[in-house]
């Protein structure tokens, strides 16, 4: 689906489409009052997805196949597509595994190649199954950790990773594993409940969980191995994962930016509205500027990620998408709950549910200190000498 | 408009006029000229008026294409091209979008604005400079002040109070003042830099025929308003040849000795905010491109303002000793404004004006607030009372 308009930091009209008919799927099925009930079975250790909304946006929408390419059964579209339906859904802190399963699952698959992953592709696509990738959300795109699973001579997978997002509701876990025969790291298809115990953990984002994932001689399908730093696939994966999570930021930002001057424009004191005051105004004035900046540097990303041909200047565009915007969200957030005052404390209103989205945010897929160190290389501005 | 311009017509029509017009056979006037009524000034101007009435963006086709030749040496005349230009354009009578529009672009004639007043800054419609009507002339009176290259204009833009007895914002009328008529007189003001950019300027019975007026009398306030945006976007908006952040990064790679690990995160963090202001600008243009005027505009100067600060302060810290010298405080009156000139300690003391001029951060983050988020003013006082009642 590459136009002419690919590089435009603006929205398509496809886009813009799409983003109308996600929009609606969510004012109908993910109201902050279902939401909250969501965040409350989350609170008592259930898992908070909803098994309905992610059927329709995966299947009757098409979102799961998005990244998909056409031959496999998805929609052959991009990162731009991607990311409209993300801004979306971080606008609802929707509880759905889009990006662990249509983003960051799939674009190991994607990466990886290969028979097992285009099977893998066309029933991800489809919408019939769910994937996560059993890697710690917490890993940055620079900097990788061993992998914590070995994978045995006789096919199997023994090991636990921890902070895994969308494993839960995941019908296959992809995890990268050192094969103990030679050494190489492969990316290992499980199915769940076969050998894979997935424990949810008491989470601080309690619309996307972390889960504690254990394979105790779990049978896995080898998709792909190499030798080298990463596993096949993983590097993109979390690349590409880090770059569309600015637009799930700039979706969060805008929610609260957008309710917190509807409420101050409402609430009264000293016989005024809190909004015709100018300690609010400026701040949600330079609120506003960042999150115009967001956008700009979010659909930046994006649109660099859509085309393989520039993928030197995708890396940039994604650290400095992900060293801007998840400071943004945060903020945004934090500035909700600030200006709505008492009722922002509470666990009544939803904004709550946006600051600890936008705050688990910042840590996944690198942190904007991650993404600066990383803009240090890219843009030629290296640190001090050692001293020693 | 009669024809449907694109990237390559554009082009070509470019070319063809460097071919006509050999720069290195030309003088740099005469090139100007030849420029202006070949349509390439600025093309999103009218036919006849040194455009070729098609989109804005299509400019930088033609900038590509006349790089290099001889320029109409736009810090000079910033003003007269970024708000007395498009004033004329939109308010001005066709004899004087005639008159002052070609001169302006070539750089023949400078330009100032005389807005502001020592008891009239943020609060710009309070402004007490009169103008008083006589026959087909008007004769003005006041003071005006921070006035940028009054020493070299040869006309201003005038905003004067024409009608004291109705509310401030509606008694205002707008003029181009001619710089050399008897009673104007332009002082000096030094700056924190040293220098003085900017200057006093003192109309004592300054005569102004009518044709100078520019809109109608009274809706000076709604003309000054087309400035203001123009203005603001001028400063914030502008696709620049060089960047503070790409000076501040020149110097810390020529001088590995001084950086710090404080220095150095405090610089990626700006690196990144200047490449995110540089994603809006291109934001903003290509939404000015497809019709779209977005209200981005508007905080584009506020962002400006803060990172040219910053950025500018950490370059005088990284320096350290060098950051304790001044390279020249001698009192100079310079023809054009630079931000990014001279040494790291000017651009820093320079960088200051970026949050007072053309709209102050606090009066932007209130147009921000109230046009864009559409939050309710402060109660005001001043609105229905005639501007003589006002309390002084």
């Amino acid at each position: 689906m590459t136009d002419d308009r690919s590089t435009s930091l603006l929205y398509t009209e496809v886009e813009q489409e799409l983003r109308a008919a996600v929009r609606d799927l969510l004012a109908d099925k993910s109201a902050p009052a279902d939401v909250l009930a969501r965040a409350e079975a989350a609170a008592g250790g259930a898992a908070p997805y909803d098994a309905e909304l992610w059927k329709a946006l995966a299947r009757d929408i098409g979102a799961a196949g998005l990244l998909v390419p056409e031959e496999l059964g998805g929609a052959g579209a991009s990162a731009r597509e991607a990311a409209v339906v993300l801004e979306e859904l971080g606008r609802s802190v929707a509880a759905v595994p889009f990006l662990s399963s249509a983003v960051l699952a799939t674009r190991a698959l994607m990466a990886a190649g290969g028979d097992v992953a285009a099977g893998l592709l066309e029933r991800l696509s489809s919408g019939e199954v769910t994937a996560a990738l059993a890697v710690s959300a917490a890993t940055s795109p620079y900097g990788p950790k061993g992998p914590a699973v070995t994978l045995g001579a006789d096919g199997r997978v023994s090991g636990t990773v921890t902070g895994v997002i969308g494993a839960e509701v995941a019908d296959v876990l992809l995890v990268p594993a050192l094969a103990a025969s030679d050494g190489s790291l492969a990316l290992c298809a499980v199915s769940a409940g076969e050998g894979a115990g997935v424990a949810a953990v008491p989470s601080l984002d309690l619309t996307r969980p972390v889960a504690t994932v254990t394979f105790a001689s779990a049978p896995a399908g080898v998709v792909a191995r190499r030798t080298g730093t990463w596993a096949p696939g993983v590097r993109e994966a979390l690349a590409t994962g880090a770059g569309l999570l600015a637009s799930e930021q700039l979706g969060v930002a805008e929610w609260c930016l957008d309710t917190t001057v509807a409420y101050v424009k409402e609430r009264r004191q000293f016989a005024r509205p809190v909004g015709s005051f100018q300690a609010v105004k400026h701040r949600l004035a330079d609120l506003w500027l960042e999150v115009v900046g967001a956008r700009a540097a979010a659909r930046n990303a994006a649109a660099l990620l859509a085309d393989p041909r520039r993928g030197e200047e995708a890396a940039s565009a994604v650290a400095v998408a992900q060293a801007y915007c998840g400071a943004v969200a945060v903020h945004a957030a934090e500035e909700c709950v600030q200006l709505h005052g008492g009722i922002g404390m509470t666990w009544e209103h939803p904004a709550h549910l946006y600051l600890k989205r936008a705050k688990a945010d910042q840590i996944i897929l690198g942190t904007p200190g991650d993404h600066r160190e990383a803009v240090a290389v890219l843009a030629d501005l290296p640190g001090p000498a050692p001293v020693l | 408009m009669s024809v449907a311009w694109d990237e390559a017509s554009i082009a070509e029509r470019a070319r063809s006029f460097l071919a006509e017009h050999d720069p290195a056979r030309t003088d740099r006037l005469g090139f100007l000229r030849a420029r202006f009524d070949a349509g390439l000034a600025w093309v999103h101007f009218p036919e006849g008026l040194g455009g070729l009435g098609t989109r804005r963006d299509l400019q930088a086709v033609v900038e590509r294409e006349l790089k290099g030749t001889p320029d109409n040496d736009p810090g000079r005349i910033g003003i007269g091209l970024g708000m007395a230009a498009p004033t004329v354009l939109a308010f001005g009578t066709d004899e004087q979008r005639r008159r002052f529009l070609r001169p302006l672009w070539t750089g023949e004639e400078v330009w100032c604005q005389l807005f502001s007043e020592p008891g009239a800054g943020s609060d710009l419609a309070t402004l007490a400079t009169r103008a008083v009507r006589e026959g087909d002339e008007w004769v003005v009176d006041g003071q005006k002040v921070w006035t940028s290259s009054a020493h070299t204009a040869r006309w201003g833009i005038l905003v004067a109070r024409t009608d004291p007895d109705v509310p401030k914002h509606r008694g205002l009328t707008y003029f181009v003042c001619d710089m050399r008529a008897p009673g104007v007189e332009v002082r000096p003001l030094r700056q924190i830099t040293g220098e003085a950019e900017f200057n006093e300027v003192f109309l004592t019975g300054v005569r102004l025929p009518d044709s100078l007026r520019l809109g109608e009398v009274g809706d000076g306030w709604r003309v000054a308003q087309t400035t203001l945006m123009n203005e603001r976007v001028a400063i914030g908006g502008a696709p620049a040849r060089r960047s503070m952040a790409g000076v501040v990064a020149d110097t810390w790679r020529s001088r590995p000795e001084l950086r710090t690990h404080d220095l150095h995160q405090r610089l990626l963090k700006l690196w990144v905010d200047a490449e995110v202001l540089r994603l809006t600008a291109v934001r903003l243009r290509e939404q000015l491109a497809a019709g779209h005027p977005g209200p981005e505009g508007s905080g584009m100067k506020l962002a400006f303002a803060r990172l040219h600060q910053e950025l500018s302060g950490l370059e005088v810290e990284l320096l350290r000793e060098d950051g304790l010298a001044y390279d020249d405080w001698t009192f100079r009156r310079p023809e054009a404004v630079d931000f990014l000139g001279r040494e790291a300690g000017y651009r820093y003391l320079r960088a200051k004006g970026n949050s007072i001029e053309g709209g102050t951060s606090e009066i932007l983050r209130n147009i921000i607030a109230e046009r864009v988020l559409g939050l309710p003013s402060e109660p005001r006082a001043d609105k229905d009372v005639a501007w003589k009642d006002l309390p002084r």
